[in-house]
């Protein structure tokens, strides 16, 4: 049950307070039941908009953001869109640093809320996007950084709302399941959850990456986000891009749920898991909406095709 | 027989093979084989006969870190994928 009554004062402060929806056709047996979370409901469409909120207003409460001052971050896609919203409501100019190989429809909203984008090469991944937009914070000490691979800003937004929401709506949650990324999600929530409910499981879902966007060029620049709290974690799933497609699908098609990439993945484990539950809740969070994935048409193309596609390009 | 999928990153080590053979019934095992047809992977993959921070191990999906770790058995159709700890990608 959203806890905000009324009018929101402002866009920003409508984040949050998402609905949870039960996926009673994608559940695999009667004893288990899977809920959703559904971030796609924020304000510019994503879970982001929570991690955009805590890092600008932390850093503007312990003064590291002065007022009018220009945020530079890397994000292919969802971050950059949250902090471009939040920055042009609190007059902060926004750069983001983004692989040149995401869909179109994220420079097109970036460049709605008035964010700048500097490109990296998408043969570099999201790796190569966070040197760029790092060497580029060096070089000129007006940026402000918010970084949101390495700000307890992230983990903590969702540890203070994200988690109390889901305990809020499914008191009954035994398994939590997302996506990783920065590792935000997990950590947070997995903190939160893991103190009210002894015996809570959390699991991951991570992209098995196309080679061609692998982008290192050595083991050594290999990364491990700062936030992420891999001590919260009880499993980790690859998942292909194969599959995150076809668990997409399955939410449109099954339960009508319109959802992001990373959303198919999320789901496929969260089956998964569940079919191996007896009895149990199992709740999984979805990200984002379908909207900025439209242009790479998901949901109707050749899954053969689609596939080879997918391995060039930075969706998730 | 079990096949181990090299992340481009390391196929220098392998002579450009996407894949390797190895045979064991431990991922200790296979990794262990496979170190002796390549052992300039030693090094890379493990540290002090642990698994390198950087390096990822799932036996099919299933990462070995939330399982046995090294000890996690493995059998003839399993696939061991290596991949190289990386940042997020749409987020």
């Amino acid at each position: 049950m959203p806890t905000t009554v009324g009018a929101a004062s402002d866009l920003v402060a409508a984040i949050g307070n998402t609905p949870m929806v039960e996926l009673r056709r994608l559940a695999p047996h009667d004893g288990v039941h899977l809920y959703a979370k559904l971030e796609g409901n924020n304000p510019t469409g994503s879970v982001k908009d929570r991690v955009a909120r805590a890092m600008i207003e932390t850093a503007l409460a312990d003064g590291s953001l002065t007022p009018g001052q220009t945020i530079l971050e890397p994000s292919s896609g969802n971050t950059g869109i949250s902090l471009a919203m939040i920055g042009s409501r609190l007059g902060h100019p926004v750069r983001i640093v983004m692989p040149d190989n995401t869909t179109t429809e994220r420079e097109q909203l970036l460049r709605l809320f008035g964010a700048g984008i500097v490109f990296s090469p998408g043969a570099e991944g999201s790796n190569g996007a966070i040197r760029l937009a790092q060497s580029l914070a060096d070089a000129d000490p007006s940026l402000f950084m918010p970084y949101q691979y390495g700000n307890e800003a992230n983990p903590r937004a969702h540890e203070e709302t994200t988690g109390p929401e889901i305990l809020q709506q499914v008191p009954e949650i035994n398994v939590f399941v997302a996506g990783l990324g920065t590792g935000g999600t997990l950590t947070g929530v997995g903190r939160f959850l893991k103190r009210a409910r002894p015996g809570m499981r959390i699991i991951a879902a991570e992209p098995l990456p196309g080679e061609q966007v692998q982008g290192l060029r050595s083991l050594e620049e290999g990364f491990v986000p700062p936030v992420l709290d891999e001590s919260v974690l009880d499993d980790r799933f690859l998942v292909s891009n194969r599959d995150a497609v076809i668990g997409l699908r399955r939410l449109l098609r099954e339960e009508g749920i319109f959802a992001g990439l990373s959303c198919g993945a999320a789901v496929a484990v969260a089956v998964r898991v569940a079919r191996e539950m007896e009895s149990g809740s199992v709740v999984v969070l979805l990200a984002d909406g379908g909207w900025k994935y439209l242009s790479a048409d998901l949901w109707s193309r050749d899954l053969d095709e689609l596939e080879h596609e997918l391995e060039g390009s930075l969706l998730w | 027989m079990s096949t181990i999928l090299i992340p481009p990153v390391l196929r220098e080590n392998t002579g450009g093979n996407r894949t390797v053979d190895v045979t064991g019934g431990t991922v200790a095992e296979a990794l262990d084989d496979l170190f002796g047809k390549h052992p300039a992977l030693r090094d890379r993959v493990t540290e002090e006969g642990e698994l390198s921070r950087f390096i990822n191990v799932y036996v099919n999906d299933r990462d070995v870190r939330y399982r046995d770790g090294l000890e996690t058995a493995i059998g003839a159709d399993d696939t061991i994928i290596l991949l190289p700890a990386m940042a997020g990608g749409a987020r």
